[in-house]
């Protein structure tokens, strides 16, 4: 039961969106975000929407997968709409009752902020449909290399976050075994109130963390035997290089985020 | 021959973890004065039951224990010098019994480049000793996989994998086969000798499977911290008694053999394998 949580959500199938640099991909999110968040009238979201239409379309992910993003988001959506709805008060009030108070500038702001955090959903969750974990781990340390300069442990950081990925399938496999030994044992793990449930997840998450830890330090060891001592003097087997494909898509986006600038500035 | 390890007079004990085991007596010495010599190209096992020293042993030869006193040589290099620490590591690489606990990363891959990558060896050259290491253990095919996919014996070949690439002259393997399945274990130990025999890898075989080390060169038992038995196999199987008496079996032939003589019959007990005591027993019956 416990496997069927996948991890990330990476769709692995072959797109131009796949193959690109995920250094790049990471970039270009960003960039995608700014230019979100920077627009403020309805036509910057049109061409939000057209650049997230695009990326859908490059990128091969079926449009299911993207509903599967937005759907737990939802209660956050209705919330965000409806806190803006009620307390946004410019322009006519088109409805009054005691406090609450609906006004046009209210619908206003409510239905571009629910179409500006769909657009950076949808958008943004390619990021991870298309890159997986390995390489976003790999762009993330190359994008910070330069904190180096300031000690940041970067080389570190990326090595605890591609053994965490390596290590939640195994974990997760574990925690479904101990959970079966402690209901031969009479645990019940799925009944009782609340506050029993919490209790009953005790000894399961005590054996786990006691072989969690155990797994560390043999873990540590293997690795040391294998001559690890850190990022320096590391060389990697897979080298990020930047192909034309990878400007070209970094142009792309500067462009969108231009195009986004200028209807700001002639709009304002 | 060329001795590849060389412990002299090691003697090992664990730091003490309360205060009454700072006396002596309360602590005693893990390895208690063990000398030993291993050739290069070798294919040696060593056996020892719970709590002997075998795995104590074995952690000393590349340095991850150094010893109280005494010395240990790895290809000529002292491992108490902390300079030559990665070039032992290099040259001595060690696989543990739990495959899950020493692979790295999550593509099998990406786990073998990964002694390799800490070595600073450059990336053309890190994917060909990859890609010849995952054929040494026939794992070429399943470069691309997870290893939370592949079965154990699988897992424990690519942890192997991970070590030759760093391409070291002697491989240790502390109990190797020892949380795998029958078929697991025959793949492992498959992989182990092709190694010794076609690529001239020294082997240090740590196991408590009596089946395995009768395909050993060697065997030498360890019991409380010292050497007892260092011969062919044939020679320490033979010794039942001894065996039985150090805790340890002896391979279920060799076994029946002992049985026979002692009820009578005139049969060697220098017999490991299956076909040697089918013909002995052979022999038995047409001499009668």
């Amino acid at each position: 039961m416990l496997k069927d949580i996948t991890l990330g959500q990476y769709f692995p199938i072959d797109s131009v969106l796949h193959r690109l640099d995920p250094r790049f991909k990471i970039i270009n999110t960003m960039l995608f975000i700014i230019m979100l968040f920077s627009g403020n009238h309805y036509l910057t979201l049109v061409i939000g929407a057209v650049f997230v239409v695009m990326a859908q379309m490059l990128s091969k992910v079926p449009l299911k997968m993207s509903w599967k993003s937005l759907k737990p988001l939802l209660p956050v959506l209705v919330f965000t709409a409806v806190l803006n709805l009620v307390f946004i008060d410019t322009g006519n009030t088109l409805w009054e009752w005691r406090f609450l108070k609906i006004t046009e500038g209210g619908i206003n702001t409510s239905i571009f902020m629910i179409c500006r955090i769909i657009l950076l959903i949808v958008g943004s969750s390619l990021l991870t449909y298309t890159t997986s974990p390995i390489l976003l781990t790999d762009a993330m340390e190359s994008l910070m290399s330069p904190l180096k300069k300031i000690n940041f442990p970067v080389h570190e950081m990326a090595m605890m976050m591609s053994i965490a990925l390596r290590f939640i399938p195994t974990l997760l496999e574990e925690t479904d075994k101990i959970m079966s030994a402690q209901k031969a044992r009479g645990a019940m793990l799925d009944n009782g109130k609340l506050m029993e449930r919490v209790k009953a997840m005790v000894p399961i998450l005590v054996p786990l963390f006691v072989s969690a830890f155990r797994r560390a330090e043999e873990l540590a060891t293997a690795m040391e035997c294998r001559c690890y001592r850190g990022g320096e003097g590391r060389t990697r087997l897979r080298q990020l290089k930047a192909a034309k494909r990878d400007y070209i898509s970094l142009i792309i986006c500067l462009l969108f985020l231009a195009l986004t600038v200028t209807i700001n500035i002639i709009f304002s | 021959m060329e001795k590849i390890i060389k412990a002299e007079h090691l003697v090992f004990r664990y730091p003490a973890d309360t205060e009454e085991n700072q006396k002596p007596a309360e602590n005693p010495a893990v390895l208690k004065d063990v000398s030993l010599e291993i050739e290069k190209g070798s294919f040696t096992a060593v056996l020892g039951h719970n709590g002997s020293g075998k795995s104590t042993f074995a952690k000393h030869i590349n340095a991850i224990l150094l010893p109280e006193s005494g010395k240990m040589f790895v290809d000529g290099l002292d491992t108490s010098d902390e300079t030559l620490l990665f070039e032992i590591r290099q040259k001595a690489g060690m696989v543990f019994q739990n495959p899950d606990n020493q692979i790295v990363a999550t593509i099998v891959e990406e786990d073998v480049a990964f002694a390799p990558e800490n070595l600073g060896v450059p990336p053309d050259e890190i994917r060909q000793r990859v890609d010849d290491a995952l054929k040494a253990v026939n794992m070429y095919e399943y470069r691309n996989h997870a290893p939370t996919q592949l079965s154990g014996g699988q897992k424990q070949r690519v942890a192997i994998a991970g070590v030759i690439a760093m391409q070291p002259e002697c491989i240790i393997l502390d109990e190797p086969t020892a949380m795998l399945d029958p078929q697991g274990r025959q793949e492992v130990m498959q992989t182990i000798r092709k190694l010794n025999r076609e690529q001239g890898i020294t082997v240090v075989l740590i196991t408590h499977y009596m089946e395995e080390a009768a395909l050993a060169d060697r065997i030498v038992v360890i019991d409380d911290g010292t050497v007892i038995l260092d011969d062919v196999p044939k020679k320490v199987f033979s010794q039942v008694d001894k065996m039985k008496e150090l805790g340890l079996d002896v391979p279920q032939v060799t076994e029946l053999a002992w049985e026979l003589k002692k009820a009578g019959y005139p049969i060697s007990t220098e017999i490991i394998t299956e076909e040697e005591c089918l013909q002995a027993i052979e022999n038995l019956y047409h001499e009668r």
